[in-house]
């Protein structure tokens, strides 16, 4: 009975601390969002908004007012949404391929797709830079959707090749029996059981493309393609030497809340455990 | 329903291996076909080749007339019942045992009316909206079969389907099975290693052994008249027993004595050195269980009993005895071959249950050598066959 409670003191604390290490930033941010720019510039210590010092929603306000900003957001969800819609499509059918033909390049697609998973991005910046001057796709959606889905691909394809080894061979076999084609077995069959896979590949493929930097900044010129931590970057307000501190958590909050959402909708589909039952044992 | 035809069927793997080699097998319409065999003797291969899932190397595949070699499985229209079900985990058994129907698209109407129609012939009214993974081994089971029913398939094809459940449910659903058989009248393959639903179930059995066809046979035949040494090992429980012997003047030596054989069985067995005698353990006796006028003193013999085993109905009791070093090399291999174990060289007599026969001591058992079954060791044929 006492080790009983004492496990479960020690589990709360731990998870505590845990929430907080996480959290801790995240909450600050939140808390900074809601500041007004001068509290901010005179220093104001402490979680809450001292008397005087709070902003209410202003911050929010002028970020959604902002039109370069409200652009970023439109380029950052069209192009990490196209970009995943894309990367899992092409991965669900390569892993299929990967996890259920017989063909000889097998071991080399996989090995090629490891090895570009491993490449530095930033190497990768300075000729996808010209490249892309040169065939005119230089600060444009495709020009950012094309080096996403080639840094997710990879993973995608590992991650989704495993789900498909653990589908019993006899659920295909059974649908062709009872008179699916191969299309049909792998569309009615196959990828519902796989679709945990599926949305854990979406889910890093999104995160991937949410969060890059380096791409963003570098392979875009205009408002036409700047996804929004690119944007947040170019956020400077009025006076270079003083950003708006404030302003940009708000920027930063409003940016955070899109993969949320996106991540917990994803998680729900995620169900373990979906094929029991398939077979036995 | 449709009559399948096997000619000269062959499959042969990569490596040359032939995994199923010339088997010709004619399955009549309605009627229920066994595929039984050790593992490894490409029964379920051949079943296999017969749905389409795997390619036919040599050979005519031929189901109601027409030969479907090159037809992909959904064109050949059978059903079929995997080992471990292969159930749609994401589909309530509704839509699992109505998939069939939804493929051929047919109208939600009927596709109603033929689900409800199976699922009352395997009481699986109440279980429909459930998944598969909520359900128990013999409802899967059930369900399986289900999907198999559901459509007018030209065969049913089963894969062990019974393997995966225990025995109790095992011995109920080998009924169910026999019954709908029965009733729906359509041709069926069953694939199983188990003897006695080998047995119990087939109108034919067709033994196989390493890719080649032994015997084809209906039960009772393939028991009483075993075409080989490795028919005769693998069909029947416990197994036929399998003792050196020699024949000589109508009488038979075997290491516990000699005894006089039927004329017929010993002139085709005469002089030709050491011979296998195969005889089942129900064709011994005790002798004091036994009227005393009907026992033929001549063919009884001193056996020392090592165990017994009483099952309530009948006993079993092992009679260890000593063979030479070649005999016993055979008897391993063909234990082998059928997937069993001989530990030691041993006679195993079943005899009647009131028989008070103790462990470790004497007695007197009587042996039926009308029954017995001459085989010629490094062929393996029968020699008797028939008689």
């Amino acid at each position: 009975m006492a080790t009983d409670t004492k496990s479960k003191v020690g589990t709360g604390v731990g998870i505590a601390a845990i929430l907080i290490w996480c959290l801790l930033p995240v909450a600050w941010i939140v808390s900074l969002s809601f500041k007004s720019q001068d509290a901010v510039t005179n220093g104001s210590p402490g979680f809450f908004p001292s008397s005087g010092g709070g902003a209410g929603f202003d911050n929010y306000q002028s970020v959604f007012q902002n039109d370069e900003f409200a652009r970023s957001i439109l380029n950052s969800i069209g192009i990490s949404l196209i970009a995943t819609v894309l990367s899992v499509i092409f991965a669900t059918l390569a892993a299929y391929a990967i996890a259920r033909l017989e063909f000889g390049a097998k071991t080399f697609v996989l090995t090629t797709a490891l090895v570009i998973a491993m490449f530095p991005v930033v190497s990768l910046v300075g000729p996808l830079f010209d490249m892309w001057r040169t065939l005119g796709i230089y600060d444009s959606w495709l020009g950012l959707i094309i080096p996403y889905m080639s840094f997710t691909l990879p993973l995608a394809i590992w991650t989704l090749s495993a789900f498909f080894r653990e589908i019993p061979w006899e659920m295909e076999q059974a649908a062709q029996v009872d008179g699916a084609t191969s299309w049909q077995a792998f569309r009615k069959v196959i990828v519902p059981l796989a679709a945990p896979g599926v949305f854990t590949a979406a889910i890093l493929t999104f995160f991937f493309a949410w969060n890059d930097f380096v791409f963003g900044i570098s392979l875009t010129s205009t408002e036409r393609a700047r996804p929004i931590p690119a944007a947040l970057s170019f956020f400077v307000g009025n006076d270079p030497f003083n950003r708006p501190a404030s302003l940009l958590a708000a920027g930063a909050v409003v940016a955070t809340v899109p993969i949320v959402i996106i991540v917990l909708f994803f998680q729900r589909k995620i169900v373990a455990g979906l094929t029991a039952g398939a077979v036995k044992g | 329903m449709a009559a399948i035809e096997m000619k000269n069927i062959v499959k042969k793997y990569g490596d040359g291996f032939p995994a199923v080699n010339d088997v010709s097998i004619d399955v009549a319409d309605g009627e229920f076909m066994i595929l039984v065999g050790p593992s490894g003797c490409g029964k379920s291969t051949l079943l296999r080749m017969i749905v389409g899932l795997e390619d036919i190397t040599s050979g005519d595949m031929v189901i109601g007339g027409d030969r479907v070699n090159d037809l992909a499985p959904r064109d050949r229209n059978l059903s079929m019942v995997f080992q471990n079900y292969a159930l749609y985990p994401h589909l309530t058994v509704y839509e699992n045992i109505a998939f069939p129907l939804r493929l051929a698209k047919m109208k939600d109407a009927e596709v109603d009316e033929k689900v409800r129609a199976a699922s009352k012939t395997l009481d699986l009214d109440e279980h429909l909206e459930r998944k598969p993974g909520n359900l128990s081994g013999g409802q899967r089971q059930r369900v399986a079969m289900g999907r198999a029913i559901v459509r007018e398939a030209k065969a049913f094809l089963f894969d062990e389907p019974l393997s995966n459940l225990d025995a109790k449910l095992r011995g109920q659903m080998r009924t169910e099975i026999a019954r709908l058989q029965k009733r729906l009248g359509i041709t069926t393959v069953y694939v199983t290693h188990d003897q006695t639903e080998a047995m119990t179930l087939g109108d034919r059995v067709a033994v196989m052994k390493r890719g080649v066809l032994q015997q084809l046979a209906t039960p009772r035949e393939l028991y009483e008249q075993p075409v080989n040494l490795f028919v005769a090992g693998f069909i029947g429980s416990p197994p036929m027993n399998f003792l050196p012997a020699t024949v000589e003047n109508g009488q038979v030596t075997l290491p516990f004595g000699t005894f006089p054989l039927p004329a017929g069985k010993a002139e085709r067995t005469q002089g030709k050195g050491l011979l296998m005698a195969g005889i089942r353990p129900e064709h011994f006796e005790d002798v004091s269980v036994i009227e005393s006028g009907e026992v033929d003193s001549a063919r009884t013999f001193k056996a020392h009993i090592d165990v017994r085993e009483w099952l309530g109905d009948q006993q079993y009791a092992y009679v260890p005895y000593e063979a030479e070093a070649k005999v016993q090399d055979q008897l391993k291999e063909l234990a082998r071959e059928s997937d069993s174990d001989s530990l030691r060289t041993q006679l195993v007599v079943s005899l009647d249950a009131s028989s008070k026969v103790a462990e470790d001591s004497d007695t007197t058992l009587f042996i039926d050598t009308d029954q017995m079954h001459l085989f010629d060791p490094s062929s393996g044929d029968n020699l008797t066959v028939g008689l």
